[in-house]
Order: structure tokens, then sequence, then C-alpha cells
């Protein structure tokens, strides 16, 4: 037992990638072993498969799926320029910005994103006469992911320390200059691991505006399911589906830090 | 008075204060143009307070700071002293260089970006420009073949010399050292040492804090020994030396260093 722990916690000290052969075949018995395990029990189930009653539906899937990638692309940019600004907010030196940026990172984070899309539409949007569900789904969606990621990038920036500010200060860098050219450089780099998963749970989470009808993929599937009654065959398609959408953002997340590494 | 003997920066009633604690006390200092001054004094002092005054990144209460003979730093409204405008402070800034003991390079840029980075943002050079300048620099600190390396690989006199020829790109009037050689091990002491003597030779006006009496000895046109936030005694290396027999503080502060 304390071999396996102290085998799990070593690692390369240099931080080398291991010959490619080796992972190709530790990659491959992973992936086998564990497909083995889910072909083992999908075999044990008594139940009549019916794809092609799905597949009839194709377009819909492919539709929805449209709608969820444009929706949570949306959401991801304005997500990342509200999540700055109230990360910056936090640290301000004036206090209501602070205690916005406060408030809004609690009351976001504390409370269930189903309720923030129904008081989002049919309160809030209401009043202010906006009807256009596709836009409030995607402010919400928005607002929710940024309170996470402002918390995400707050604590990014407070890693870098007092003595980079002071060191780009010495040689005349303003204060905007020091946190585009030496901040942000530096919190991206450290951030960008929690901040892919933050993205995958905005796409996922988009899933919840189908309470308010649009017309994303899970609305769609759910759909599909209520047409054919099969269930399992319109639930798998949407799992696939959103890994085709989250993992993209993992490879591309996992590119850029190796192209921003730098020896620490 | 004629520009020729009008000093470079003239401080007057320098005061700065912690809470409760003083750590600058009233402090005067006039430094000539291509003077060395060297300031020594037991930890907590206010030696590097008073450095950090200089160049704003410690706001003083009381004083102030005359920089080419002209007020610096901060502005009288309505009676109350508050700090100048971010770009007249950045600007400052830009003339008075500033090495610190723990360097604080930039640990995502290459040496040569580091370097580069002041006379390419701050004074808005251009890439070609910011580059040429850079790489004679880090030539005159004997660091032109590690100018694509990161920071993480260098040693620590390696590292000192890149934040000096980082500060050195600015082409700044006026170099401060905070303790430059006190965060390297004895060996690499030497080769940081060697840099700012050069830069001393060639006229640069810079003042050094430090625990290492060879600054004292071999460089300063002028020694001040602070303590509790003032200046305890002042004079040549020689001077300093020959009131340190008859003062037993001073003298029990060198003996401890040498």
């Amino acid at each position: 037992m304390g071999n396996m722990l102290s085998a799990i916690l070593s690692q390369p000290e240099d931080g080398s990638a291991p010959p490619l052969l080796s992972r190709i075949v530790a990659f491959t018995t992973v992936l086998l072993l564990i497909s083995v395990l889910f072909w083992f029990a999908f075999n044990q189930l008594q139940y009549g498969w019916n794809w092609g009653a799905v597949w009839q539906y194709r377009q819909k899937f492919l539709q929805g799926w449209l709608t969820t990638l444009l929706i949570s692309a949306a959401a991801l940019c304005l997500s990342l320029l509200i999540s700055v600004f109230f990360a910056l907010a936090r640290r301000s030196r004036l206090l209501p910005l602070r205690y916005l940026s406060l408030l809004y990172i609690e009351v976001v984070r504390g409370t269930p994103l189903l309720v923030q899309i129904l008081v989002f539409f049919y309160v809030v949007a209401d009043a202010v006469g906006v009807s256009n569900r596709y836009a409030v789904g995607i402010l919400t969606l928005a607002l929710f992911a940024g309170a996470y990621l402002s918390e995400i990038i707050r604590a990014g920036i407070e890693s870098i320390g007092e003595s980079q500010l002071e060191s780009a200060a010495a040689i005349g860098l303003t204060r905007l200059q020091t946190y585009r050219f030496v901040i942000f450089p530096q919190v991206v780099r450290r951030i960008l691991p929690p901040l892919t998963g933050q993205f995958a749970s905005l796409i996922k989470d988009s899933s919840l505006l189908s309470i308010i009808a649009v017309s994303e993929f899970t609305l769609n599937a759910q759909e599909v399911n209520a047409f054919t009654f099969s269930t399992l065959e319109s639930y798998l398609p949407l799992a696939v589906g959103y890994l085709l959408l989250t993992l993209p953002i993992s490879l591309f997340s996992r590119y850029l830090e190796q192209k921003y590494r730098y020896a620490t | 008075m004629s520009i020729a003997n009008q000093p470079l920066l003239k401080l007057e009633n320098i005061t700065k204060r912690f809470k409760e604690l003083t750590a600058v006390n009233g402090v005067n200092l006039e430094v000539s143009p291509g003077e060395k001054l060297v300031i020594i004094g037991p930890s907590g002092s206010g030696k590097s307070t008073l450095l950090r005054a200089i160049n704003l990144l410690e706001e003083i209460e009381e004083g102030t700071i005359c920089f080419e003979g002209r007020e610096v730093g901060y502005v009288m409204r309505s009676g109350k002293r508050h700090p100048d405008r971010p770009q007249a402070i950045s600007a400052l800034r830009a003339e008075i260089g500033m090495v610190f003991q723990h360097f604080h390079l930039f640990p995502h840029m290459t040496v040569l970006g580091n370097v580069m980075e002041g006379p390419l943002t701050v004074q808005r050079k251009s890439a070609e420009e910011a580059r040429s300048i850079a790489v004679d620099i880090l030539e005159k600190v004997g660091l032109a073949d590690k100018r694509d390396v990161f920071p993480a690989t260098l040693s620590g006199g390696q590292k000192q010399r890149v934040a000096i020829a980082r500060a050195l790109a600015m082409r700044p009037k006026l170099m401060l050292f905070d303790e430059p050689t006190s965060a390297l091990d004895p060996e690499l002491v030497g080769e940081v040492f060697d840099t700012i003597h050069t830069l001393a030779d060639e006229g640069m006006t810079m003042i050094i804090v430090t625990h290492h009496m060879g600054f004292a000895r071999e460089l300063a046109d002028r020694v001040i020994f602070m303590e509790s936030g003032n200046f305890l005694a002042q004079g040549t290396p020689d001077e300093l030396f020959s009131i340190a027999q008859d003062n037993e503080r001073i003298r029990g502060f060198l003996n401890r260093l040498l």
C-alpha cells in the first residue's frame, strides 16, 4: 500500500515526457480496460436497442448541437470579459466596486443556475422588455460562469506577488502596462488548467437553458426521447456530442500550456 | 544656481512612518551628478525605505524630493499632499533605475525580453531599436550569450546582472541599488560588484544600500551611516572609518561586518 502511494506521488523531476512508445502502450491499455468494463456492463443489459428510430431525428441532434456550440462560444467570450472586470474590481481601491464584486460572486456561486435562469428570463428580462430567450440565456450563462472565472483569475493575480508589480513600476511601466505585459501573461499560464475545467462546465451547464425553451442540444435530445421512447439511444449521442465540444478545448489548453511554458 | 553645480537629487526632511514606527526621520540629502553614495547601517535602520521613497515605491508623509531641480512625486491640493498623477510618477521612475535584493526579473520573458521591456513599452522605441539597446547592454554586463534563455536557468549573480541591465536599458540618470549582493552566494558577489564598479567608473550617479563594505571602501565618494531613521554620520570612506574609532555604535556595526 505504501509502495503504491509513493509510486503515485513520484513524478519525473525534470518534467520530461516519457518515450512515445511507452505513452502509446500505456494509453491504449487504460482505454482498453475501461472499454471492456463498459462493454461488460452494457452486455448485461436486457434492452432492445432501436437506433433506427433515433437516426430519423439526426437533423434535430445536429441543430441542437450547433445551437449549444454557438451559445457556449458566445457565453464563453462574454464570461471572460465579465470575469476579468470583476476580478480587478475585487481588488480595486474603490470600495463600492469591491463590494459589488464580492456580492456578485457570492450570490451567483451560492444559488442554483436553474433559479438564476428563471429569474433572469421571467423577471429581469421581462421588466426591461427583452424577450429574446437566446440573448438572455447567453447573458445568464456568462454571468454564472463569470463568477467562478473571476475567482480563478483573482487567485492567479494574487499568486504573482507584489515584487513583480514593484519591479515593473521601477522601470516606469504604468499600472495598465504592468497588468498587460507582466501580470496577465504569468496569470494566464498559471490558471489555464482550472480555466479549461470551468469552460467545460459552462458548455454542459448550457443544457439548463432548456427550461426557458432554448432549443439547444439537451432539449432536442429530450424531445427525441419523448417521440421515440428510446431513452439510451437519445441520450448517448448527447454524451458524445458534449465530449466533442469539451475535448477540443482541453487539447487547445494543453497546447497553450506547452507554448507558454517557461521554467520557474 | 547653474546647472553644473545643481544637485541631481535633493531630499528635504523626508519622513516615512509605518503606523507607530518612524522608519525615516526627517532626512536631508543632496546627491551631485556623478556621485557614488553608499548607505550602510543595521537592519531596520530605514536605508531601504529611504531608497524606495526616492523612486516613490514608498509614499512619504513629509518632506520634498527634488530631481534635477524640480519637485517630484507629490502635489498639494487644498493644503494636503497627494501622490502625483500616475503618469508623472511613471515618468520619474523611468529616469531612475532600481535594482532589488531579490532581482525580481520577469520569469515569463527571456533575458533579452526583460531588458527590452522598458525601452519598448515605456519609451515606445521600435522593436529593432529596443533590441539593439538590450543587446549592447547585455554585452556590457557580460551576458550576451544568455539573451535567449529564461531567468530561471541563471545563477543568482547572472540574474542580478540582468536586473542591472534591465534598469540600464532605460538610460537612467540615477541608479538605486537596494542590497544588490545580499541574496547572493559569496562566490557570486564578485561578478555583480564588478558590474557595478564598471558602471561607477563610467560616471553613473548611484546610491547603494549595502552590507558589503567593499562598495563603501572601493567606490564610494561618500558613506552615510544610518540608524533608526537618522543619518548618524557621513563622510568619505576614510572619514567614516575614523569617526568609527570614536563612535561605539558605528564601530560595533563595522566590526560585525568585517
